[in-house]
Formats: C-alpha cells, structure tokens, sequence
C-alpha cells in the first residue's frame, strides 16, 4: 500500500504548488501509516521531493512528454497507481492537474474529490474537506472506492520540509496513443502568471481607462506580483481576458490580493475570496469591497498607488 | 454536425448559500436558479457552429423538472432539442456516467460543456464524460474551430495559451474566452415562443454505484472587520501587511 502523488515538474523544475501537494501527501501518507511516493516527468532534479517527505521517487524520463498530454499523462499515472499499490492518488490543481484528474479518477474506477482543503478528518470511511458554492462554503465528502483521488486546492495546506532519504527508481511507462497534438504554446514573458503568483494585484474600473495601468504593473512588479483585473475591464478590452479574475474569469488564491479601484461585486469576490490576504483601495467607502477585505484604504488609487509604490521601494530597500 | 450540449442548473451567484436538515442538504428556499454560466458560453459556442457550419444543437441536464427552465431557456436561445435526465445527483461522477449513457446512443460529434459549475466547482464532468465515451477531450477552451474532423482549439495554460489539434468526437470544456461577451445570448419572443413547440424529453436514470457522497456542509468562519487606514499613512498598511498579515 502506498500514497502516491503526481509531482508536475514545468520545464524540469517544480512548482509550489507540486511541492505542497507532496507536503499534503506525507501528512495523508503518515495518517495511512504507510509510505509517500513521488511521480515525476522529466524533472532536472528529482530529488529535492526527499526535502518535502517522499520516500520513493518514481522517475520517468521521455522527450516525447515534455509537452504535456492530459490522457497520456492519466495513463502514466495509472499504471504506477498500480505498481505501487498506491491508495490515495493526490494531483494539485495546476491547469494540468486540473485536466488530468477526472481522466485518471475514470481510469482508475476511483472516486474523486477536488478542490480538497485539509488532511482528510477520517480514513474509515475516507472524509475530505473541500470547497464548494464559489468558496462560499465547505462540503465533507465521503470517497467511497478502494482507490481515492484527490485534487487538492491551491495554496491551502502549505509546504512542510521534511527531510527523508528517498529511494529513487528509474520507469518506463508504456505511453498510449492520442489525437489531441500541441501545436503551439504561446506564454507572456517576463511576467508573473496569476496561477503561480504569490500576490496579485489587480484593477478595476475605478482606474478610468487602460493608460493608466502602468502604476498597476509597477506596483506589481514592486512586488513581484501577477496583475489581474475585474470583468468590465476586460470585457471594455481595457485588458486581456488572460487577466480577469472573478467568478467567470481565472480562480485567484494568492496570499495577498489588492484589488485596487474594484467595487466588489459578488461575482468578483466568489473568484478571488480564496486569498488569504485581501486589501482594498477604493474611493468609495461603501464598496461592497471593503466588507470582503482585511485591509482598506479609502482614497483616490492616483494618488495612493504611487504612495504604495514608494513607500514599498524605501521597505525593500530596508529589509534587504 | 451533431452537437451536444451539457447544462447544469445553479444557484445564482448572488444567492445566499444555506443549507437545512442538520447541514446535510442545500438550502433551495428562496434561490433564484440559472444556467451555469460556464455552459452558457458553451451553448452560444454552439450556437456559432450552428449558425456558420450547420449544426443540430441538443442540450441535456441531470435533474429534478425543475430544472427544466433551464433547458427552455437554452431551446428559446436556439438549441433544437432538449433532454432531461429525471435525478437529482450525488456527486460529478453521476452525472457524467448518466451524460454517457444516452450520448453513447446518439454518436455526437461534439459535446460542449463549461469548465465546472459554479455550485460544486468540482470541474470533473466534462473529463469524466470524454473518458467514459471514450473519445478526446480538451479542458479550459478559449478558441475552437472545426474543420471536417479536425478541430483547432485553443486551451488556457498556467501563464498563456495552448493551441491543439483534436479529432472528433470531442469533448470541450469551455472557459471565459471562448465565446465574447457581446454573443452571449438573451432569448427573443420569437424564440421563447418556438421553444414551447421543441422536444424536451425526459428520460430515466440508469442504476449503479455512487463513488463519493457529500456528508455535510460548512459555512466559512465570519471574517472580522475590514482594518481600515488612512491615505495619508502608507507606512502603517506595510507594516500591517509585514508584521500581522506576514505576506509581504
């Protein structure tokens, strides 16, 4: 018997989020009382897992899966599923992870439960927490198959070192045929994406019109943060779809969001309340905003953005 | 081209989330339902392809008759027919093995569906159809065009875009971005009307064994009030931010 979790290496190296699923693993793994194995694809260095409580690292190295295949990549799963016996199945919810888990979950004949929050609060039966209604409220979730898979959320259980000695172990899948082939990957470079940001920073229409976001971007990049915007900014094609957050855009769940000149519609708030840290700084004491954020400032975003700015570069500058 | 479409009925977003006997059932008193609006960007894709290439649209839902307003709504927007699977479901799994086993019958060339719907967010149907239909499946769909069998599509990827190939039958799960704002679709009179007169058939559930069940629900803690600052004192937010919250 054994935990196993799908480690995603992007271009070789792992993300947060693979590390936390790993951290979240050894926690289910010792709950188990058994032992975590980790799968990796093509990573540089397979063994910094050991760092985060893997006991046995599954390494698969082929040209042919660096672009990523979500049937392929669910087939490769399976099969170590079974090799190692495994019980509990974790992927994280990377966009990868996210296509791949209900394909795996089918393969395997294995209930799933995504969108997982903490470390099942039983084993027998197996209960899971997970988010439900837009982060509006929690579901306990019995899995009720021999084989469990759990999708676990982002950047909601955090990274645990745990330093182990792992035994590593060289596999060659067998990789199926599929007809759905990459063509092309277009990435904006140079800038944060909002799935892997820590914060992220993010307009509204409060701020007028599309030339004035260079103080969004600069605060940004002050911060190392992704922008982000709400949905009438990016259906006024002030900015990009790629950057709306909210209910119908991308799903936000950094450590610190600062929603700047964002009223707070509900729509909004059901995509970013995820966040564990939520500033707002509006014109409008009564933005809906200000009720959904730990931190306000009423002011007008011209003139306390660049005060930000500032007064963040001097704390930089300090703390360094 | 045979296009089928995957509707999930859900609460609106502004309505308060409760829930009755012992937190253990949804609380439906007083919700206002609608189309996921993930699906609706399904449906007005479909609707492209019907309008551009030709194409017979059918719209299906796992649900009790109530849920058949949704269905009607999305005849009157221009789907041909419609079918109502009569159950209400326990989890994801249900209703994608429920959505597979009439689709099996009817050799779709393509089935829409959005990314997840915003009651559960399981985001676990649409991978779980194509897979139980054993056909492809692309998730997060931005952009998709269809040429004979062949579709070009675009998916969101972590930090950009990806643009794929995929042979029919396909399964698409459709994101923001795959249809614009402006296409969505509000039904007209004229189409209400002709709605009355479409298919809308219901159909029994088959029988097996659940996977997961949900036991109870929660509701987050109350947050605690908004700390508010002055504009004038930027130094005491990065001090809150650093020394309380610990995020900077």
């Amino acid at each position: 018997m054994s935990v196993l979790v799908f480690a995603e290496a992007s271009e070789g190296k792992f993300k947060k989020i693979a590390l936390e699923a790993i951290s979240y693993g050894k926690k289910v793994a010792d709950q188990l009382d058994t032992q975590l194995v980790a799968l990796t694809i093509n990573a540089d260095n397979a063994t910094e897992l050991s760092n985060y409580g893997a006991q046995k690292i599954i390494k698969i190295t082929n040209d042919s899966l660096n672009s990523f295949n979500a049937k392929i990549t669910a087939s490769i799963i399976k099969q170590v599923t079974i090799k190692e016996n495994a019980q509990v199945v974790i992927v994280d919810s990377s966009s990868n992870g996210l296509y791949l888990a209900p394909i795996l979950a089918i393969n395997l004949d294995a209930g799933l439960a995504s969108n997982v929050i903490e470390l099942p609060t039983s084993t027998s039966p197996f209960v899971v927490k997970r988010k439900a209604f837009s982060n509006k409220a929690f579901n306990n979730t019995e899995i009720k198959t021999d084989v469990k898979v759990i999708g676990l959320a982002k950047n909601s259980f955090g990274i645990f070192e745990n330093n182990t000695t792992a035994i590593e172990e060289d596999f060659s899948p067998e990789i199926i045929n599929s007809t759905v082939k990459s063509v092309s990957v277009a990435k904006a470079s140079g800038k944060v994406a909002i799935a892997d940001a820590d914060i992220v920073v993010s307009g509204g229409r409060g701020l007028k019109g599309p030339e004035n976001w260079g103080m969004i971007e600069e605060l940004a990049e002050t911060l190392g943060a992704a922008t982000a915007c709400s949905k009438p900014v990016s259906d006024l094609g002030w900015r990009p779809h790629g950057e709306h957050v909210g209910q119908t855009g991308k799903p936000v769940a950094a450590n610190l969001y600062i929603a700047i000149g964002i009223s707070g519609a509900i729509q909004h708030l059901a995509g970013i309340n995820a966040s564990k840290v939520k500033v707002v700084i509006n014109t409008d004491p009564e933005a809906p905003f200000f009720k959904a954020a730990d931190y306000g400032i009423v002011g007008d975003a011209f003139e306390v953005v660049p005060q930000l700015i500032k007064k963040l570069h001097e704390f930089k500058a300090q703390n360094s | 081209m045979k296009i089928l479409v995957c509707i999930s009925h859900v609460p609106d977003t502004t309505s308060k989330i409760n829930f009755t006997e012992n937190n253990s059932e949804f609380d439906t008193n007083g919700v206002q339902y609608v189309i996921n609006p993930y699906d609706e960007f399904a449906l007005a894709r479909a609707m492209w392809f019907k309008e551009k290439q030709g194409a017979s649209i059918t719209v299906i839902t796992v649900g009790n008759a109530s849920t058949e307003s949704s269905l009607r709504k999305s005849l009157a927007i221009g789907a041909d027919t419609a079918i109502r699977i009569n159950s209400e479901a326990p989890d994801g799994f249900y209703v994608a093995k429920q959505l597979a086993e009439v689709a099996k019958k009817e050799n779709f060339d393509l089935i829409l569906t959005g990314r997840e719907s915003i009651d559960y967010n399981g985001a676990m149907v649409p991978g779980m159809l194509a897979t139980l239909l054993d056909c492809n499946f692309v998730n997060a769909c931005v952009g998709a065009e269809i040429e004979n069998t062949t579709a070009t599509v675009s998916k969101e990827i972590d930090g950009g875009t990806e643009t794929l190939t995929a042979e029919l039958p396909l399964v698409l799960a459709a994101q923001k971005g795959l249809v614009e704002e402006k296409d969505l679709r509000i039904p007209n009179m004229r189409g209400i009307m002709m709605a009355r007169k479409k298919p809308l058939t219901v159909v029994e559930p088959i029988d097996f064994a659940t996977t997961t069940v949900a036991k109870s629900f929660e509701k987050p803690a109350e947050k605690s009030a908004c700390k508010l600052v002055d504009s004038s004192d930027i130094d005491t937010l990065i001090d809150l931010l650093h020394n309380e919250a610990k995020v900077i």
